[in-house]
């Protein structure tokens, strides 16, 4: 699985050499690098089928530091490498019809998904933290060159909270490595170094939060809206649905992987509050309660998605503070569903809609009577948005139940308040529908008159095959999780012996 | 007093990497003058610098071939060998020779044969304050330094800006240079020597009886004088200007060859330091230290002695908060990479105030210097082509520099992202090496907040390397038409980008490199 990086990497490179002058060149060789990324997902996916942690590549990077060149895989991994290939296909066939620059953004874009195939897979801290950082620079090239609204803006925006996210879990590596004994970086290494439970307590909070601002956690979450409406279509589905997991597996994998103490309690409480694991999984509540509250008042139609966003990454965080098998379970599991469906709503909105109407406010498309002139654009989002909503037969539903299950058993108040977001959460998408789609107003003679003399392009075939394999994906884990289940729990259940409690 | 004679064959030895240098020197200006005086500009600026990087690469010969052991006087140690002195005298060597090829796509001045003579001296004078351990043969050597600086500042004489930076640089340079030498006298005064490990052990009795006051005056002079050579706040005044005025390549220079040179020096004081204050615990002689020794840092051991690292934390976090905040601000490119130098200096100066007794600083603090002026240099490189293209360093010059040259671009990206400290590139290594060290040395809040401080800030300066980089690539270009570089200076250009991708994929190789330099423990 370790070629899913290197093959990103000098396609991004190759990519960059290409000649500026041939977009479809550029395009082809993309698609080629993503689907080989693809085929080594599934193949080491199928391949690590009953398997525990794969260890691919063990070596010493840095001798002088301990720092190893460490890449391995187990489940949890496993699964959102397959969450990585399937986005970046996807991402790569909505953004078919980029022609400016076309080479550079491909390059960027495959140095993306590189980074992000280097995280999921390091088995070392400081790797871990490399691949991490890599992820930074090609999004902010990515949103400020091709972007729209604001974009120079939000990609700085971006740029900055992660930086400063990345800043933060670097002073608490350098500290835990440090108090470790400066032998050696592994996670496995520095997991049994036996940390102080009086320095995990303080370093645990500055990881967390660290890596939370990635994730989208409230209140460090407004990168998100603006980054996710600012970029390019396939930006946004990668935002959304890759890297925003990058913070939530690096809040689980090294927050609650190596400071597992950090989560017991303070020995005293404040308003209900004893630890900081209430801390985050009220924030997390927040989160989803807010981020829907908000998507629920949005005009801008991307918005709305990128809200969404928010409130789902919120139960992602919320399964992390659980802190037991069922809630981590559909931790992971959310991660790969909220992938997959905020990639699918996005690629809608921004290419599928937005490239054929140029705007996203409600105002100008509820006039349009898409249901009618886009009616593949309308069944997809009803499809996309009902399992958006979490509707069973759909991969949402059984992640986010079982985090629901697993916080309930933690603390029934976090389902409670949580459900109220899921209400909302269908309020919102079923506003979306009725307002981009499916409006009352009936066409004047006059509007179907210039509707038939400007009839938008046709929807072309990246455009089906990448609703297609996202649509699928969310089907089939909704209809047979267990697929991913298999591999996500004894990962989880090792996790949870290894460190926490 | 030692009074025992010199040994001439010993100092010719000790100080063949110089005398090549200086042979290098003379030689360009007699070729330059004698043989080439009917040749065309270009001709005479390739020779010339083709004769420095060749006397650059004697020296680095010389240095391998002069041996460890050092030149003393009697029993006094004047210049020592190996160790970070070593590794401080190739790495000026390499980044001279680098500079001198930048001069190749130059035309600021009629006199190439005489701009590389003064470059050869003044390394030589950065070799010397490198090796130095004696308090005479430092000044020397900084004199040396900066003389030759001053002129290469002044160099273009057609540029009133060149001339202003350089008046202003000397009069600042002067000033230090006094307070340098005020403090060395009063270091003399306490000790009666001038060898470095005997002031450390004459200033420490002293001060126990009583003289300490006078040991923080002379400290305080020191550090003046020392902080303008590395341009730390509050004696950054300056930089701004220098780097703005001077010549591209004089500025790389400074912006280098002369950093390594300093904090050399720096370094090799707090080397000395530590190491007497090591040996009183094994002798005993004191008996009533107490520390490990591996967490021992300058004042943890002997309470007067705590003032050094104290005036280098605060010149620290004075130069990584104002030189950091001071960049965002800037609309010349110049000046933002001479405020990004000040904030740089404030990090290493966080590695000398928290400085161990074991070669780990060292090492940390040498790779972030050296890796910064390769980095560095490089980046004056594409200033200086980008302004005689455009006539201008401003901002707005580099509009469209991914279309109009594509090559500079991707160099400016990796080594304004180095400078940035994103991974993997070289300069994360660097920021990387040296806050372990700091962390390894001093555990407990201070250093931690200090450290926390530093890392905050690079996030800051994220925002203004992307300012640069956002003109380059992603802003629309008002004028499109292609920039020509020479040769020499892409080929020059791409290495050092390249140098400092592979060397942030393989950190190991610098770290090796450096560890062999000194002897094993």
């Amino acid at each position: 699985m370790a070629w899913a990086i290197y093959i990103s990497f000098a396609g991004a490179l190759i990519s960059a050499l290409l000649p500026a002058a041939r977009p479809v060149l550029a395009r082809w060789w993309a698609l080629i690098v993503a689907a080989a990324g693809l085929a080594i997902a599934v193949s080491g996916f199928v391949a690590g089928v009953g398997q525990g942690r794969q260890v691919f590549v063990d070596a010493l990077w840095v001798p002088a530091m301990g720092i190893h060149y460490l890449l391995a895989a187990d489940g949890i991994s496993r699964v959102l490498v397959l969450l990585t290939g399937i986005a970046s296909v996807a991402g790569v066939l909505f953004s078919w019809n980029i022609d400016l620059r076309t080479n550079q953004f491909f390059a960027f874009y495959l140095a993306l998904i590189g980074g992000v195939y280097g995280v999921f897979l390091s088995g070392d801290l400081f790797l871990l933290f490399v691949f991490y950082e890599i992820a930074i620079v090609p999004k902010y090239f990515l949103i400020s060159i091709w972007g729209s609204t604001r974009r120079e803006y939000g990609a700085m925006k971006l740029a900055l909270y992660s930086f400063v996210g990345s800043a933060m879990v670097l002073i608490g590596l350098l500290a835990a490595y440090t108090t470790a004994g400066s032998h050696s970086t592994t996670l496995g290494d520095l997991a049994h170094s036996g940390l102080p439970v009086s320095f995990q307590m303080w370093c645990f909070p500055l990881v967390f939060v660290g890596f939370a601002i990635l994730a989208g956690m409230w209140p460090f979450h407004t990168w998100a809206p603006t980054g996710h409406v600012a970029a390019p279509t396939a930006a946004s589905m990668l935002l959304a649905g890759v890297v925003m997991k990058l913070g939530a597996y690096g809040c689980l994998r090294v927050g609650i992987g190596l400071f597992p103490h950090g989560l017991d309690p303070w020995g005293f409480s404040f308003i209900g509050i004893g630890s900081w694991r209430d801390v985050f999984a009220w924030l997390a509540v927040i989160g989803i309660v807010y981020g829907a509250l908000v998507a629920l008042a949005q005009t801008d139609f991307k918005f709305v998605i990128g809200y969404s966003s928010v409130s789902h990454m919120g139960f992602v965080l919320l399964g992390l503070m659980t802190l037991n098998q069922i809630g981590l379970d559909g931790a992971v599991l959310q991660m790969f569903s909220h992938g997959v469906i905020a990639g699918l709503l996005f690629a809608i909105v921004g290419r599928i809609v937005y490239d054929r109407t140029h705007t996203r406010q409600f105002a100008e498309l509820e006039p349009m009577h898409l249901s009618k002139r886009l009616p593949f654009a309308a069944w997809a989002f009803v499809f996309a948005g009902i399992a958006s909503m979490g509707l069973p037969g759909f991969s949402g539903f059984v992640a986010e139940l079982q985090v629901l299950v697993g916080a309930w058993q933690a603390n029934p108040w976090w389902t409670i308040a949580s459900g109220l977001g899921i209400i909302v959460g269908v309020a919102y998408i079923w506003r979306a529908l009725q307002k981009a789609f499916f409006s009352d107003a009936l066409p004047t003679a006059h509007e179907l008159e210039s509707e038939h003399a400007h009839k938008f392009d046709a929807i072309t075939w990246p455009e089906y095959a990448g609703v297609a394999l996202l649509g699928i994906s969310t089907l089939v884990v909704g209809l047979y999780p267990r697929i991913l289940l298999d591999q996500i729990e004894p990962a989880v259940k090792a996790l949870l012996a290894g460190g926490a409690q | 007093m030692n009074y025992a004679a010199l040994n001439y064959a010993d100092l010719f030895r000790a100080t063949l990497p110089e005398t090549a240098l200086e042979i290098a020197a003379l030689f360009v200006i007699v070729f330059d003058l004698g043989f080439l005086r009917k040749a065309t500009l270009p001709i005479r600026t390739a020779f010339a610098a083709f004769i420095g990087v060749a006397g650059c690469i004697a020296a680095i010969w010389a240095v391998y071939a002069a041996g460890w052991s050092g030149f003393s006087a009697g029993s006094d140690l004047l210049l020592a060998a190996g160790g970070s002195a070593g590794v401080a005298e190739v790495a000026i060597l390499v980044l001279t020779a680098i500079t001198l090829l930048l001069l190749v796509d130059s035309a600021f001045t009629r006199n190439p044969g005489e701009y590389v003579s003064v470059v050869l001296m003044a390394a030589a004078g950065g070799l010397i304050i490198s090796a130095a351990q004696d308090l005479l043969v430092i000044f020397v050597g900084l004199e040396l330094l900066s003389l030759g600086l001053y002129i290469l500042t002044a160099f273009n004489k057609q540029s009133g800006k060149s001339a202003e930076a350089a008046i202003k640089y000397y009069l600042f340079g002067g000033m230090s240079a006094a307070f340098l030498l005020f403090g060395f006298s009063y270091l003399y005064g306490l000790s009666g020597s001038t060898s470095l490990p005997r002031v450390v052990l004459g200033t420490y009795i002293a001060s126990a009886y009583g003289g300490a006051p006078l040991l923080y005056i002379a400290l305080v002079m020191i550090a003046a004088g020392l902080g303008f050579k590395i341009a730390a706040v509050p004696f950054h005044l300056w930089a701004p200007d220098t780097y703005e005025g001077a010549p591209a390549p004089a500025s790389a220079f400074i912006a280098s060859v002369s950093k390594v040179a300093s904090f050399a020096l720096l370094i090799s004081i707090s080397t000395v330091t530590l190491h007497f204050m090591q040996s009183l615990r094994l002798t005993g002689v004191l008996g009533s230290i107490t520390s490990p020794p591996a967490s021992a840092r300058i004042g943890n051991v002997i309470p007067g002695f705590n003032t050094w690292p104290m005036i280098l934390t605060v010149l620290s976090v004075l130069s990584m908060i104002l030189g950091n905040l001071a960049a965002l601000a800037q609309s010349s490119v110049r000046r933002l990479v001479a405020y990004s130098a000040i904030a740089h200096a404030g990090y290493i100066l966080l590695g000398l105030a928290f400085f161990s007794w074991t070669n780990a600083s060292a090492q940390a603090i040498l790779y972030y210097i050296v890796t910064y002026g390769l980095t560095t240099i490089g980046a004056f490189g594409v200033v200086g082509v980008v302004e005689r293209a455009t006539g201008s360093d401003k901002l707005e010059a580099f509009l469209g520099l991914h279309k109009r040259n594509p090559l500079l671009a991707a160099v400016l990206l990796v080594l304004f992202l180095s400078l940035a400290g994103i991974p993997p590139l070289v300069g994360f290594w660097a920021k990387f090496n040296l806050f372990a060290a700091v962390f390894a040395v001093g555990a407990g809040s201070i250093p931690f907040a200090l450290v926390a401080l530093a890392i905050a800030f690079s996030a800051v300066s994220l925002y203004y390397y992307l300012q640069v980089l956002k003109r380059t690539y992603v802003m629309p270009a008002s004028d499109e038409s292609p920039i020509r570089v020479n040769p020499v200076t892409s080929v020059v250009l791409f290495a050092i980008a390249a140098a400092v991708l592979l060397l942030g994929c393989f950190p190991a190789l610098l770290q090796n490199w450096i560890a062999r330099f000194y002897p094993s423990m």
